[in-house]
């Protein structure tokens, strides 16, 4: 396992920010993280018009990329998406000679309203959440990318508990910094549902 | 003299100019004008309230044209005047070269000797910077070429004054031994010359901005105009010593200026002394024309004049070809400059004192110069009203262009907005037909390189020949709101097939637009103003985003305002007003409704936190923070 140290590329979509509790929190434990590059999407392309040659550059300097975003309607908000759409180029990121992306790790970190519970068969949402997150596992291995199992911040509607969520955003941040640090086998790690469990097993640092 | 006596006669200026100005102005001669018959009505020939002061209100009043320069000056930027050398040392040496020959030939022909008319040709080639000057700024026409090509050979004029007084002395040849020449320049003098100006640039670049600083700290306003004056009077007071025109020094220091911080407060200053003071010189020049003269010899006065305008006049125009002025700009030019210079006065009391001709001639010329002084605002109102509405009207009589190519776009009227319509849908590869009916601008597009054709699309033979009936879009960005009307109900009528985009210049031409049946309006300050209310939330801490969506729903619902106020509009005022204001009431309960539950139009994205039980609201996916 080499430590060389990887540099991450950190994705936020947030439409509104000035009412996000939860991914407001988690964003400031990591944006000062030295080797975290912060592209806040909503703020640099209020009107969705997408620098794509600066956002392939991005991707190119960066060994882990991550998508930080509540989970609307089972997905992004909409300018991920259109992120997607956009940079993610035929010959640039899949097709025959799309290989500028392979050897990356990718990573989505998430809030959901609804709790764990309601990601099962027998919950209201039928399917887990890496069923539902399909799609962007589906990207990241067309593209070449090693997918990792998702950060997830569940049930966070009805979380009134102040140090829960504290202690979720510092999870998150160990988790990165771990990344960062290459201080995770990735090859044991894929095998996990979340990261979340993955920083368990890891001793509190 | 007595105190009273002061009060009198300032009385009898300031009420002389309170009552002629304003009905020179209204009878659209010029304030020029209205001064000079003031200081003839209250001078010696006619009411006689004054009289030997006159020459002192004189002396102090010429002050103005010293003030009037500094202030020329600052309206022109150093590399303004790096531009204008040309014609300052071109035109400015042909003009005073030809113009003093011209006059002493003219004079010869009197039976003048050589040397006394070579002097009366150098006399009278100057122009008034005063008259000029007031004139082209009061029409504003200071700043167009012929303005421009006016003030540089005003500034030459100044310069020649110098050696004028140097070489007047020489000329009278009948008594060579009495003339006093001035010293010759020594190295010492022309050191000094070069000393004093250096020091004026450089004082002006780097002292005047501090010291200034200093002073407005004490925010006391008068000490701010004090200095202002103080500096002018000084420059004025330098110049005299070192034996320079007062009116070029302070012409520089404003040169200097003109890019300083305080160059608007310099102006502001300024201002009403020198209108004052040019006021009291104008009038004091009105009360110098001697009547009695023109009334014994009225047919030899009147041609004299005439004479001088003509030729000078004459010279000008030629000049004025010479330099390749357009026509309309050479008439302003040579008409501008024809009349006699304040100078003058300066220079034939200098030439009598060395006797080159005698006190007769003397008081001749003053009157034929002042009398080409009133002469000159007429010309100015002839040039305005008679000479420069030919030219336009010509340029208006220009046949539409022949229009040789069917797009599917027609673009009326290229000016400010349609020109950016005109230059995103060409470089999307989209033809347009561009059709303009201003002259200049049609000229200007074109040397920019695109097509534009001349003509008046309001006319529904143009609007077929340019394709009506087989393009598409019609986008009308003409600022005439009556026209771009009247072409959208032509359009309406003949060619149905168009599609309409319509710019409009306020909200009443977007609900006459409306009431016409136009969908698509383009209000054209919209989208400017709610830029500027995105940054300004931005800077407030807004994120990008959510500004922007602030902006553009506030944008949705000014709309249906106006949608929903034009069906009002043009009806019942009261009616429509009470519209108004309800509408805008709803619009403040539709806010304050907003701020006091805050989900606003995107509450979807941010629930509020549930209070009910998870299992009860967990049917409902879209809301996640």
């Amino acid at each position: 396992m080499s430590k060389t140290a990887r540099r991450l590329l950190l994705l936020f979509a947030h439409p509104a920010v000035h009412k996000s509790r939860v991914n407001h929190l988690l964003l400031s434990h990591v944006q000062s993280l030295p080797g975290v590059t912060v592209n806040d999407l909503y703020e640099a392309y209020p009107r969705f018009l997408i620098n794509v040659a600066r956002e392939q550059a991005l991707l190119l300097e960066h060994d882990v990329i991550i998508f930080q975003h509540p989970f609307y309607w089972y997905s992004s908000p909409a300018i991920l998406k259109q992120w997607q759409d956009l940079v993610l180029e035929f010959g640039f990121a899949y097709g025959k000679n799309g290989t500028r992306l392979h050897g990356k790790l990718f990573l989505t970190a998430i809030s959901t309203g609804g709790p764990s519970s309601a990601y099962q068969r027998s919950g209201s949402n039928y399917f887990t959440i890496r069923e539902l997150l399909a799609p962007f596992e589906q990207t990241a291995r067309l593209c070449g990318m090693t997918y990792l199992p998702p950060f997830v911040v569940p049930g966070v509607l009805w979380m009134d508990d102040e140090h829960e969520l504290a202690s979720y955003a510092s999870t998150y941040r160990r988790a990165l910094e771990a990344l960062r640090d290459n201080t995770l086998d990735v090859s044991e790690i894929i095998k996990l549902d979340t990261l979340n469990q993955a920083m368990a097993l890891l001793p509190a640092s | 003299m007595e105190s009273s006596d002061y009060l009198f006669q300032t009385f009898i200026y300031l009420a002389a100019a309170v009552v002629s100005v304003p009905i020179a102005k209204r009878l659209g001669l010029g304030s020029v004008l209205g001064y000079l018959l003031a200081g003839v009505i209250i001078g010696p020939h006619v009411f006689g309230f004054i009289g030997a002061a006159g020459g002192d209100v004189m002396n102090v009043a010429q002050f103005g044209v010293v003030m009037m320069l500094f202030l020329v000056g600052l309206e022109l930027r150093p590399n303004v005047l790096w531009r204008l050398r040309g014609p300052i040392f071109g035109s400015g040496t042909l003009q005073v070269g030809l113009t003093a020959v011209v006059c002493a030939v003219v004079a010869l022909c009197f039976q003048l000797a050589i040397g006394p008319a070579i002097a009366v040709g150098l006399i009278l080639s100057g122009s008034s910077t005063a008259i000029a000057v007031q004139s082209l700024t009061e029409k504003g026409w200071l700043t167009t070429k012929g303005g421009q090509t006016s003030v540089a050979v005003l500034l030459f004029q100044d310069l020649a004054v110098i050696p004028i007084l140097a070489v007047l002395p020489l000329l009278g040849a009948a008594h060579p031994a009495t003339t006093t020449a001035p010293h010759p320049a020594t190295w010492f003098q022309v050191l000094l010359v070069l000393g004093t100006v250096s020091a004026i640039i450089i004082g002006g670049r780097f002292l005047v901005s501090p010291v200034f600083h200093l002073l407005a700290l004490t925010r006391l306003h008068e000490i701010i105009t004090a200095a202002a004056l103080l500096l002018v009077v000084g420059i004025a007071l330098a110049m005299q010593l070192i034996g320079l025109s007062p009116a070029l020094g302070t012409f520089l220091a404003g040169v200097v200026l003109a890019e300083s911080e305080y160059r608007h407060e310099l102006e502001a200053d300024i201002e009403p002394f020198k209108g004052l003071l040019l006021g009291l010189f104008f009038v004091s020049v009105g009360a110098s024309i001697d009547l009695s003269l023109i009334q014994s010899q009225p047919i030899l006065m009147g041609s004299l004049v005439i004479g001088l305008l003509l030729i000078k006049a004459a010279v000008l125009y030629g000049i004025g070809k010479i330099s390749r002025l357009e026509n309309s700009q050479n008439f302003t030019f040579s008409l501008a400059l024809a009349q006699g210079s304040e100078f003058a006065f300066v220079l034939v009391a200098f030439a009598v004192n060395n006797r080159v001709f005698d006190q007769g001639l003397g008081d001749r010329l003053i009157a034929v110069v002042a009398l080409s002084m009133v002469a000159a605002p007429f010309l100015f109102t002839a040039n305005e009203f008679w000479i420069q509405p030919r030219f336009s009207s010509r340029l208006r009589q220009r046949q539409p262009d022949e229009i040789d190519e069917i797009n599917p776009v027609i673009v009326a009227g290229v000016g400010r907005y349609g020109a950016v319509v005109a230059r995103l849908l060409n470089s999307q590869n989209i033809k347009t037909t561009v059709l303009d009916f201003d002259p200049e601008q049609v000229d200007l597009i074109r040397k920019i390189g695109f097509k534009v054709f001349y003509g008046d699309a309001t006319r529904h033979e143009l609007l077929a020949a340019a394709g009506g009936a087989q393009a598409k879009l019609l986008l009308i960005a003409i600022d005439d709101v009556e026209a771009s009307l009247g072409l959208v109900q032509l359009a309406q009528k003949h060619f149905p097939n168009l599609n309409l985009l319509v710019r409009a210049y306020d909200r009443e031409h977007a609900y006459r637009l409306i009431k016409l049946g136009v969908r698509n309006i383009f209000r054209e300050t919209l989208e400017s103003s709610l830029e500027m209310s995105v940054e300004a939330l931005r800077l407030l801490g807004f994120g990008a985003y959510r500004a922007y969506r602030a902006a553009h729903t506030f944008k949705e619902y000014d709309e249906e305002t106006v949608r929903v106020l034009a069906e009002y509009y043009g009806t019942d005022e009261k009616d429509f007003l009470g519209r108004v204001r309800k509408r805008v009431q709803t619009l403040d309960e539709l806010f304050e409704s907003e701020r006091a539950v805050s989900p606003g139009p995107d509450s979807a994205w941010e629930r509020p936190k549930a209070a009910e039980k998870p299992e009860a609201r967990s049917q409902e996916p879209g809301a996640r923070s």
